[in-house]
């Protein structure tokens, strides 16, 4: 099992997450899904990745995150120049990384607080830290949850069981304020929100950028990204990162759509 | 279904330096020494003349076909040492009244006083030789639940149980009884029968913790007055070749409500049985079981036998079994709802549910329903199921192990037999205990 080390502190030079001609196919059928895509996150940044659906965007962040049934191909992805993709799941989160769902998993019977506690515990474990005592933990969770208008109840309810589609993503964001990654990926944390709550979210995303933490937000619409702003936009299809460009490249697309942008990259 | 779990038997033991084979019940029954019984003693000869007619189960009694009845039916278990050292009691941090049996004996010296405000506590032993409340009682739940499935370890139970206890609720006692198994010698064969009846209005909760003997054979029968509300809270923990049978029979008045949870852990055979007779107009009768079996060490075979026979109207029945298994382990679930007629506005609910941690884990259920009533809800189900790797990715995306993930998810599968526990304090010590154990036995 790898020990993940501290990352050393990033120069501005640093890609916090590199990604080189990645090549990814489905475990149980021949289907190539992700065809030679590349991508670096410097520190401090938010990129922003859109693109239609069944470009591979999901399976994007579900194999820089680890999940079964995808295999590299070819290609490399690294964060603070680690592999990723030598690592289990637990390890990359512990290095780091973070993934937000799309579709948050209920899971009956387990306290919302237990599992924060012990997953907090388990990364500072698994990075030679102190584990953080239970009186400490609750403090610190109750003032990141009340900043996310998440109340004691919802706490200590099972995680996301009977939780409204709002409410699964701001325990998202409750996750990843508490566990603190570096590199935080969301994966279309704006579907099934309505305007206040993805103001919410968005403002508990924003609350959490710093020079050394960066984003990767995954989106069918540029509405999200009004309040989450981009560095960054990329154009995903077909499997690869067919255009890049700032902000106005998230405009661009919502007045235009993918068909012009696409027929370009051809 | 997949019939692996019945093996061809032989049900005539020879014994060793006799010619001829010797019948299995009297092998089984010159095994044992019979009390003589005082206010018991005709309610043990009839016991004994009913086994007699009935026989020891063979492989072709339909409630034997998933569960090889041979070690019950051997005259004596097989040695089993005593484990070193005991862990911390379950329910240490609760206020209870405690009672202890080494191998099915009452040990007075190590259990509190028999008393308890609104409870008449005796032992089986000591009062047997005067009169008791108990002799309208004694083998007389059990005899009715002998229709029409066969019991064949209750009635012998019946006949030559050694000791158990007679506790008569008038009250709401402030505390719950603990009878607490303890094991002392590596041949025990221990056998006891408690009896226990609550009148009307008034409330216990018994709590029932470790194991007694090589081999158990435990009898309870519960009589429920109007309004009478009964908790049983049992966590059985079994060292590796451990076998044990137990049965409850209830009878349930109107308006009583009977509440049982079991929590088993290893062994190599083990049967629970439960028979409950809702006799009583809005009458409520839950019934649910957690199990975790890991035949690593040993083969691990555990039964659960559930019958619940709705006589009146208006009556609510639950039965929620939910089965962990690893290793080769095999859970046995056999869940019947009768519905008689005229037992109008019964609202019948059975689940049974396995969690296979291998493909070499199997998990046998054969629910039943018996419906003589036209207004009724009765459902019925089961499933057998792997690990949700989604949920386990979603743990371990979050930095935890896999090893406690998989924990976090076996605990969330037996919630719903937990949540049958109404007591917060009982359920948080049940959880706590689990927590350490299924750690203790992470699964890789």
């Amino acid at each position: 099992m790898m020990v993940p080390q501290a990352p050393p502190p990033p120069s501005d030079e640093e890609k916090m997450l590199k990604i080189d001609n990645l090549h990814v196919k489905l475990e149980e059928e021949d289907k190539q899904i992700l065809k030679g895509l590349s991508l670096e996150i410097p520190a401090g940044q938010v990129h922003a990745i859109m693109g239609p659906n069944g470009s591979g965007k999901s399976t994007l962040s579900y194999v820089l995150s680890g999940r079964d049934g995808y295999e590299v191909t070819e290609g490399s992805a690294t964060l603070d120049g680690e592999s990723l993709l030598d690592m289990e799941p637990e390890e990359r989160a512990a290095a780091g990384l973070f993934l937000a769902f799309q579709y948050p998993v209920e899971i009956p019977g387990v306290g919302n607080m237990t599992f924060l506690r012990t997953a907090v515990n388990a990364q500072r474990k698994a990075r030679g830290e102190e584990e953080l005592s239970s009186g400490d933990f609750l403090k610190v969770v109750r003032a990141k949850a009340a900043e996310l208008q998440i109340s004691p109840e919802m706490l200590k309810r099972p995680v996301n069981v009977g939780f409204s589609g709002g409410e699964k993503k701001r325990n998202e964001i409750l996750q990843m304020a508490m566990l603190e990654p570096r590199m935080c990926i969301m994966d279309e944390t704006d579907s099934g929100l309505d305007v206040d709550a993805m103001r919410l979210v968005s403002d508990g995303v924003n609350a959490l950028r710093s020079p050394d933490r960066s984003f990767l937000v995954i989106t069918h619409y540029q509405r999200l990204l009004n309040h989450i702003q981009p560095d960054v936009v990329h154009i995903m299809a077909n499997g690869r990162i067919v255009k890049t460009g700032g902000p106005e490249l998230a405009l661009q697309v919502e007045e235009e759509g993918y068909g012009d942008l696409l027929a370009e990259a051809r | 279904m997949a019939d692996t779990a019945v093996k061809a038997k032989d049900q005539t033991p020879t014994i060793e330096g006799t010619a001829k084979p010797v019948n299995a019940l009297d092998a089984r029954l010159a095994a044992l020494s019979l009390p003589q019984g005082g206010f018991t003693a005709a309610a043990r000869q009839d016991a004994m003349s009913r086994l007699r007619d009935m026989g020891l189960p063979g492989p072709r009694d339909e409630y034997w076909r998933y569960t090889d009845p041979r070690p019950f039916n051997a005259p004596a278990p097989q040695a089993l040492a005593i484990p070193d050292g005991q862990e911390t009691p379950l329910f240490d941090g609760l206020d209870k009244l405690t009672l202890v049996f080494v191998d099915g004996a009452f040990d007075e010296a190590a259990s509190d006083d028999l008393a308890l405000n609104g409870v008449e506590i005796a032992t089986l032993a000591q009062a047997e030789a005067g009169a008791s409340w108990a002799a309208d009682l004694y083998g007389v739940l059990e005899a009715a639940g002998q229709k029409p499935v066969k019991r064949p370890f209750a009635v012998l139970n019946t006949a030559a149980a050694q000791d158990g206890l007679l506790i008569r609720v008038t009250g709401t006692p402030a505390k719950p009884i603990h009878v607490v198994h303890r094991r002392a010698l590596d041949k025990a064969d221990a056998m006891w029968h408690h009896v226990i009846r609550v009148e009307e209005g008034a409330e216990l909760t018994l709590l029932e913790t470790g194991m007694s003997g090589a081999r158990s054979n435990g009898v309870i029968e519960v009589d429920l007055a109007r309004g009478a509300r009964f908790h049983h809270i049992a966590s059985k923990r079994a060292v590796d070749a451990k076998v044990g049978i137990g049965h409850i029979f209830a009878r349930v008045a109107a308006e009583a409500q009977f509440k049982s949870f079991t929590l088993s852990v290893n062994g190599t055979t083990m049967r629970n049985e439960a028979v409950i007779d809702i006799a009583g107009d809005d009458a409520v009768a839950h019934i649910a079981a957690a199990v975790l079996g890991d035949g690593g060490k040993a083969p691990f075979h555990q039964d659960d036998t559930v019958f619940i026979t709705h006589g009146a109207e208006r009556c609510e029945s639950r039965q929620v079994f939910k089965k962990v298994l690893k290793n080769g382990a095999e859970g046995v679930f056999q869940g019947k709802i009768l519905v008689k007629p005229g037992a109008q506005k019964t609202d019948g609910y059975q689940i049974s549910q396995a969690l296979l941690l291998d493909e070499r884990s199997q998990f046998l259920a054969k629910p039943e329903l018996e419906i003589y009533a036209d207004d009724v809800k009765c459902s019925h189900g089961s499933t057998t199921g792997a690990i949700d790797e989604e949920a386990l990715f979603y743990l371990r995306s979050r930095g935890v192990p896999r090893e406690r993930a998989i924990v976090f998810l076996v605990l969330s599968f037996l919630a719903d037999a937990l949540a049958e526990i109404e007591d917060e304090a009982i359920r948080d010590c049940i959880y706590e205990r689990l927590d350490v154990w299924l750690t203790l036995n992470a699964v890789q």
